[in-house]
């Protein structure tokens, strides 16, 4: 069995983000690191190996495609345990939409090869658009089977938990398919000294565009079928009141507050 | 004037509340469209309500062939459905369903995406709120038929007669779209108090709480709120996850906003930044939500919101 993680490398979410005059992200003042939403889905693609009958049969491939340094985010997932890595960068890649990125997904999942799952997180923490994991199944013509809290597999068969929008559903597909998980399907293992070590050794392949057939025209900034026009960064909320609760004081002045403003 | 197709959100032919926002959006573009998939024999309840809020027709998809897959078939009819129509826009709810159903279609037309849109002006030019909230962005897709989801409460609903006229369209699903089965399916028991996405109101705990929401539930009643959750006490298994908000539970924008024994860590606050107002009682003064509010009590919960429950029982 082959398993394709998709992993994304995003600037770190708890510093401070900014955009460039382009509009696209700025990511060189950021530091950069593995998706943590992507770390479920490197966890469970360890899991259905680890439970397969013939886990030694499974192989794990991380696959990024990003910046250099987005290479960080494969060695990473090697070290978690992932079996081999791939890294498709190339310049021409940057700014590019998801309908782009999940063009170039596509092609390096091909590349690699007789995956039977495809799997990926359920969003990414920068972009947060959850879009790419449905792209990927509309372009490599693959049942989706997405958003799973809980996943169980067996031979080629594959049922998830969804916590739909209005119900809560039991997904079923056969292989070869895509699946992504959410940060519910279970908490990702830390990578051990070990894993660390052995990961060094692992087989990491680097691609640029050239090496999947992609036109560099169809990706990019130029090739995006659509357009920030501006960014403003909202000015800090005025700082607002902030009250202490001394003897009902905190209550009474929240009551206060909440009847100014008319919700009661 | 150009058609908007606007894809309805209903259970069951009930149509939820975020599609009148959309049908409001939508008449800022053209002529809304309403796309009812769904069973026949609901059509009619579908097509009565969008006609209120300004729908000058309803296509009308059978979902007999669809509704036992996953996303994927709503794609292609909406895909089909499209190219016969050649809207101006498309307009989806940003639920994840929803955004898949987008994203799948944006693919299949040729055309471009943005999606979690917190407003949507003529052009169209749509705006989002990104980075925990410290930007927001203005975008506008440049290639195909702009396909748009848009976030709930982006827009108030505003009533407007429409014709409603109503065509059947039949959409041909191919077996490829027919591989991920909807095995089961379990629909959400109501909790008596209004849907966390569409109410006006949340009361929200963390971790806080200590495991007892009976404070938060019991102001949310009295305000007539919704409850919602922080990821540390979904993760305690103190409240089930679908009352989480945050970057991976569901994302509110009421008018009110009550946190309470919440820290507000930035997977919580891209869940609810774009609140009207925002209020947080937290024993810790140095709590990152206390950056965001408009109104802040450091003291316990468990004192001020049974008080202020009090108060407003009293003054209603």
């Amino acid at each position: 069995m082959n398993i394709v993680v998709c992993v994304k490398y995003v600037p770190d979410a708890t510093a401070d983000r900014r955009f460039e005059s382009d509009n696209t992200v700025d990511r060189e003042g950021v530091d950069g690191l593995l998706s943590e939403l992507d770390e479920y889905a490197v966890e469970q693609a360890l899991q259905i190996k680890e439970k397969a009958e013939n886990p030694d049969d499974v192989k794990v491939t991380a696959l990024c495609v990003g910046p250099e340094k987005g290479v960080d985010a494969v060695r990473k997932a090697l070290q978690m345990g992932a079996d081999e890595g791939v890294h498709v960068t190339d310049e021409a890649i940057a700014g590019s939409d998801a309908v782009a990125t999940s063009l170039v997904l596509a092609k390096a999942v091909e590349k690699i090869g007789s995956a039977d799952v495809v799997l990926c997180g359920m969003s990414s923490t920068d972009g947060s658009m959850s879009v790419v994991p449905a792209m990927l199944a509309e372009r490599l013509d693959l049942p989706q089977v997405t958003l799973a809290s809980v996943i169980e597999s067996q031979g080629d068969q594959v049922r998830i938990k969804r916590d739909g929008d209005v119900a809560t559903e039991v997904i079923g597909a056969t292989m070869p398919l895509v699946l992504s998980v959410t940060d519910q399907s279970g908490e990702a293992r830390y990578p051990s000294f070990k894993g660390i070590m052995a990961a060094k050794k692992k087989p990491l392949e680097t691609y640029a565009l050239g090496d999947l057939g992609v036109d560099a025209g169809d990706v990019g900034l130029a090739a995006a079928w659509t357009e920030v026009t501006e960014t403003t960064e909202r000015p800090p909320r005025t700082a607002g009141e902030i009250v202490k609760d001394e003897d009902g004081s905190g209550a009474t002045a929240l009551t206060e507050f909440l009847a100014s403003k008319k919700f009661i | 004037m150009s058609e908007v197709l606007v894809l309805i959100d209903h259970v069951d032919g009930a149509v939820r509340k975020p599609t009148y926002e959309l049908l409001t959006i939508a008449r800022r573009l053209g002529e809304p469209s309403a796309v009812f998939i769904g069973p026949s024999d609901k059509a009619g309840d579908a097509v009565e309500a969008v006609k209120k809020y300004g729908a000058a027709k309803v296509y009308t998809v059978d979902d007999a062939d669809i509704k036992g897959y996953l996303v994927a078939p709503k794609a292609e009819a909406l895909q089909q459905l499209a190219e016969k129509t050649s809207p101006a826009a498309i307009l989806i709810s940003s639920s994840f369903e929803g955004k898949e159903i987008a994203g799948r279609l944006a693919i299949k037309l040729g055309s471009g995406l943005i999606t979690d849109a917190v407003d949507v002006q003529e052009g169209p030019v749509t705006t989002q709120s990104v980075f925990a909230g410290n930007f927001t962005v203005q975008a506008k897709v440049t290639k195909g038929t702009p396909i748009i989801a848009v976030k709930p409460n982006a827009a108030a609903p505003e009533e407007a007669a429409g014709a409603g006229d109503v065509e059947e369209f039949t959409a041909t699903i191919s077996d490829s779209a027919k591989k991920a089965q909807i095995v089961a399916s379990q629909p959400r028991k109501a909790t008596g108090r209004p849907e966390l996405t569409e109410a006006a109101i949340v009361v929200s705990g963390g971790r806080g709480t200590g495991g007892d929401f009976t404070p938060i539930e019991n102001l949310a009643d009295a305000l007539g709120a919704a409850v919602g959750a922080s990821r540390a006490a979904v993760d305690s298994g103190w409240i089930p996850h679908t009352f989480q908000i945050g970057q991976t539970g569901k994302t509110v924008s009421p008018q009110l906003y009550i946190a309470s024994g919440i820290s507000g860590a930035i997977q919580h606050r891209a869940g609810m930044q774009t609140s009207k107002t925002i209020v947080a009682v937290n024993k810790d003064e140095e709590a990152p939500i206390f950056e965001l509010v408009d109104f802040g009590i450091v003291g316990d919960l468990n004192t001020v919101l049974p008080a202020v429950t009090e108060e407003v029982n009293k003054r209603k």
